[in-house]
């Protein structure tokens, strides 16, 4: 067999697969619907509002019902405690609801 | 069929180094013969043969092919000439190491796009025809001198070449290889290739197998004998 | 046309040999490039499909859910609260929520205790989630006791384990009824935790969102299309780790080009030299190098992609699950749905092959274009 044909068959090989990854994806896409609409409809019935992935602390596990002062407790420049610090922005809510409130208020002299 | 009229050629021109190699030559190289052009080094016997194998352009004069002129060509066309026209073995045999005879033989048909299976096929018979056959799927460099030489050949002529051209090719062979050499470059020319060399060395010069010699001396061409007196 | 395509093969056979004859370096080449791109196709997979799957899965968050603040802090929703809220226009249905968190010291964990909206759980039962199933071992029938923060031992029955492929939501939570709850956690009679509304107009949500601030100002709605925007951005890659590994991705890109292009070893001059001499173009020299590279680099995103595939999920990314973990100790388990962003995967194919192969072809500009006689002389 030619060299050119060797790396060449390697490389259709390797194409083959990454088509198929996408035909995979399709199958399993159309596989977990019905999965994932019980799931949704799951979290309408139980009135649940964040997903299970940073069990670490309450502000993490909630992380869209977080208040202002756990997530930033400490110093804004401290080290992270947790490593989901590390994934995760915190929540825009927690920014953007309060900045503009404070940015209005005036100080008295 | 090559001529050569007024051949000039100048290095580094305009520089404080300029340099004439070649000063005017005018050459018509018969065909289907062995030339050799003689010269002490620095006589500009290796550039008037990259002129005449269409490696290199003249700066001034013109060369002609088979009645062609092919000085003013631009180089994609000049390369085409040169690959379907001259066959080079070169005087360190230049053959890529890693890779075998065959496949070395080979590389000069893949510009062309000639089918793998025709080269092979080409290659093989030019193997057989200098008895190296046996070596065919060896790496070049575990051959030795003569068979190096010999893959040398078989690849200068992969493409058919009209025109053989060997520079040196005796330096770095003993008396004889170089005596076998010459006789694979008579049969080449009898079976109607030209075949020209450069060498300084007395072997080849007054060899039976010559049938003429261009002597050249700083530049220019100082002598033309014709060696072999009976037709062939 | 024919000719064409033969002289292409003819080229790709010499690019072959030529790697096969550096085969070591050839390989390992093709195995760094190779795990460079697993890596950070893994990721790039990964957090596309699970920002997908979270939003997808909470698209049915309560609209509104309100919190009431004390001196900064989560205080309860008292009794009356609700009433106030009653009054206000566009608002269609409310509910209190009652839930918390109890910690678990046997497995160091955090439970998210909660009153089941959806079912009749009997005294004594709990409902609880897949996780604890995997990690505490229960299943239905067993019972487990908790102790209440007033000290009291509490037992309960599992009735019933969530289903496991509702982890993602469900993993920690532990459901009772009611009357469980306020009793295990001294929970004030008459208060919740915090309220869940449904608004009529889906338009007007946000305009009741703002009119509750209003009425109750030491209230703190939090409207759906926030939820879903927070996890829409998780593993953003402008954080921390992501950052890092993109950082260094990059770098690893960088140091590949820069190695190709910083030049040509005398062997592969010499060789370049002698194919120019033995009748090869400028155009030949330089196309069989642009072969090299392309393959390359083409099979080192293919493969490293579609392992990266398999990887995300077939395996559930567990190359990764120890920094996701980071010190929780419960994690959900659950098979990813594939979700896969078309323009990810161009720019990442962009990037792992154009600068490579272009990388090939700079140093050799200069060595093609040389003048066939050069070897002549060397």
């Amino acid at each position: 067999m030619r060299p050119a044909d060797r790396i060449l068959g390697a490389t259709l090989l390797a194409a083959a697969l990454f088509a198929a990854t996408f035909v995979d994806a399709g199958w399993q896409r159309s596989a977990h619907e019905p999965a994932l609409q019980r799931t949704a409809e799951l979290v309408t019935r139980l009135r649940l509002s964040d997903v299970v992935l940073f069990t670490e602390a309450r502000y993490t596990r909630h992380l869209t019902q977080a208040d202002l002062h756990s997530a930033f407790q400490d110093h804004p420049v401290a080290l992270e405690h947790f490593p989901s610090g590390s994934l995760l922005p915190p929540p825009r809510i927690l920014l953007e609801r309060h900045e503009g409130l404070d940015r209005k208020a005036t100080s008295s002299d | 069929m090559l001529e050569l009229a007024n051949i000039r050629k100048v290095f580094n021109q305009g520089q404080h180094n300029e340099y004439w190699a070649l000063k005017g030559i005018d050459l018509d190289i018969l065909p289907a013969r062995v030339s050799v052009l003689k010269g002490p080094s620095g006589s500009g016997k290796t550039t008037l043969l990259t002129i005449l194998g269409c490696l290199a352009r003249p700066t001034e004069g013109r060369v002609r092919l088979n009645g062609e002129d092919i000085s003013g060509l631009p180089e994609r066309f000049l390369t085409e000439i040169r690959r379907r026209t001259f066959g080079f073995i070169f005087q360190q045999f230049n053959l890529i190491r890693g890779l075998s005879a065959i496949e070395n033989i080979i590389l000069p048909g893949y510009p062309g796009g000639t089918p793998r299976a025709q080269l092979l096929a080409r290659a093989e018979v030019l193997l057989a025809d200098l008895q190296l056959a046996h070596r065919r799927d060896a790496k070049v460099e575990w051959l030795s001198g003569g068979e190096q030489q010999r893959v040398a050949i078989c690849r200068a002529l992969i493409n058919d070449p009209q025109v053989l051209v060997a520079d040196e090719p005796t330096a770095n062979l003993d008396s004889k290889l170089s005596a076998e050499f010459l006789v694979i470059l008579h049969r080449l020319a009898e079976s109607g290739r030209t075949v020209i060399l450069t060498s300084h060395d007395p072997l080849v010069v007054e060899s039976a197998v010559v049938d003429r010699v261009y002597s050249l001396r700083d530049g220019q061409l100082t002598d033309v004998v014709d060696t072999r007196k009976a037709a062939p | 046309m024919k000719a064409w395509i033969e002289k292409q093969r003819h080229l790709i056979d010499f690019t072959a040999q030529s790697l096969a004859r550096r085969k070591g370096k050839s390989l390992g080449l093709l195995v760094v490039y190779t795990l460079l791109v697993f890596v950070l196709a893994s990721v790039a997979l990964y957090t596309h499909a699970l920002r997908n799957e979270a939003t997808q899965v909470l698209a049915g968050t309560p609209e509104i859910v309100l919190q009431r603040l004390i001196a900064g802090r989560h205080d309860l929703i008292p009794p009356g609260y609700i009433e106030k809220i009653g009054r206000i226009r566009g608002v269609q249905k409310i509910e209190g929520r009652l839930w918390g968190y109890y910690y678990d010291s046997v497995l160091k964990a955090n439970y998210t205790f909660m009153v089941a909206a959806d079912r009749e759980i009997a005294p004594g039962e709990i409902v609880v989630g897949p996780a604890l199933e995997r990690t505490r071992g229960l299943s239905a029938g067993n019972g487990i006791s908790f102790r209440s923060y007033s000290g009291d031992l509490h037992t309960f029955i599992v009735a019933e384990v969530l289903a496991h492929e509702s982890e993602l939501v469900s993993a920690d939570l532990v459901l009772m009824d009611e009357a469980d709850f306020r009793r295990f956690f001294a929970y004030p009679a008459g208060h919740h935790t915090d309220v869940a509304l449904w608004v009529a107009n889906p338009l007007e949500v946000r305009n009741v969102g703002i009119k509750l601030l209003d009425a109750l100002p030491d209230s703190r709605p939090i409207l759906r299309e926030e939820v879903l925007r927070t996890y829409a951005s998780i593993f953003d890659w402008r954080e921390g780790m992501m950052l890092a590994l993109l950082s260094a991705a990059i770098l690893a890109f960088g140091i590949f080009a820069w190695e190709k292009a910083a030049g040509l070893s005398a062997e592969e001059k010499r060789e370049i030299g002698i194919l120019k001499a033995i009748g090869w173009e400028t155009g030949d020299v330089i196309a069989m190098k642009f072969w090299e590279g392309f393959l390359v680099s083409l099979l080192a995103f293919l493969v490293g992609y579609v392992a990266a595939y398999v990887h995300v999920f077939h395996f559930e990314f567990t190359l990764f699950a120890p920094v996701l973990k980071g010190w929780a100790v419960l994690y959900p388990s659950f098979a990813l749905t594939p979700q896969i962003d078309g323009l990810q995967v161009a720019t990442l194919f962009v990037f792992t092959v154009l600068p490579y192969t272009a990388a090939t072809l700079v140093p050799i500009w200069r060595a093609a274009t040389t003048d066939p006689d050069t070897v002549m002389r060397s």
